[in-house]
């Protein structure tokens, strides 16, 4: 019962948030609701015993990347923006495609609604011994081992890229 | 009780959101928000699964997903940036130079 309210309370503010990012005027009020929203969604990782993720969730998304984009709305002019106009003129395109995403999605889950309803307690838990952040470290460092150095060489390339975009044309340069 | 098919509802309705926001909003930062996210959405559905199927796999692809998104995040603003510097704007419709 404490689960499905806090299944509730979360995914309520998770998609509350969710739209208000897509539809505010102000940049800054949307990277606010962006960060309840992300928020949320590490609750809903707790409440899916995937403690590890919901510290992750909140350390790289909250801490850095939403705090990168507090940075970049800083460093560029709000106020101009917020006078234009906000939407696309292809807005019946875009009625179109969510409506056809919608009913695409919607017909797969409700196809498939019967297999999601048995209760998880059919599989016996794998090893319940340890905790979470260990089973995903385990993981990490020898299934995935490969795909996690890949994934540092994506960070570095990541970080180059970053630089050199946004780096100021040196006299020399010019 | 919640089940699988809560959470993939709610992955469902924020990916819907995300998508609706990259295919209406102009400002480019709004856009760049709205891809997190479907990428949140994305994450919510794998440890959903992870959960389900009590496997540890659908965690790890999530840690990838991250990864991938803060990659992204870093590289689109560094975008956004150098957009701002040549054309002083963050309305993508005014970004037109290589249209056809």
């Amino acid at each position: 019962m404490l689960e499905l309210v806090l299944f509730y309370i979360f995914a309520t503010i998770a998609v509350v948030s969710a739209i208000l990012v897509v539809t505010q005027q102000n940049v800054v009020h949307s990277a606010a609701f962006l960060g309840a929203t992300l928020f949320a969604v590490a609750g809903i990782f707790l409440t899916l015993h995937a403690e590890f993720l919901a510290g992750v969730q909140v350390i790289v998304y909250v801490g850095g990347i939403l705090v990168l984009f507090v940075f970049v709305i800083m460093l560029i002019s709000v106020e101009r923006a917020q006078h234009e106009r906000q939407y696309n003129r292809q807005w019946t395109i875009a009625v179109v495609t969510s409506a056809i995403l919608i009913g695409e999605i919607g017909y797969g889950l409700y196809r498939g609604k019967d297999t999601f309803v048995l209760p998880p307690a059919v599989i016996p838990p794998a090893v319940p011994a340890s905790g979470n952040s260990e089973l995903v470290g385990t993981a990490l460092y020898t299934s995935y081992l490969l795909p996690f150095e890949i994934a540092s060489i994506l960070l570095l390339v990541a970080i180059v890229g970053a630089v050199v975009l946004s780096k100021r044309r040196t006299a020399a340069e010019e | 009780m919640v089940t699988t098919f809560h959470y993939l509802l709610l992955g469902a309705a924020l990916f819907t959101i995300g998508v609706i926001g990259v295919l209406t909003r102009r400002n480019i930062m709004i856009i760049l928000m709205s891809i997190e996210l479907m990428m949140n959405a994305v994450n919510i559905n794998l440890i959903a699964f992870s959960d389900r199927l009590q496997q540890v796999t659908g965690q790890v692809f999530a840690i990838f997903v991250i990864t991938v998104a803060a990659a992204e995040a870093a590289v689109g603003l560094g975008i956004v940036i150098a957009m701002f510097k040549n054309k002083e704007t963050m309305n993508i419709n005014e970004i037109d130079l290589m249209k056809w």
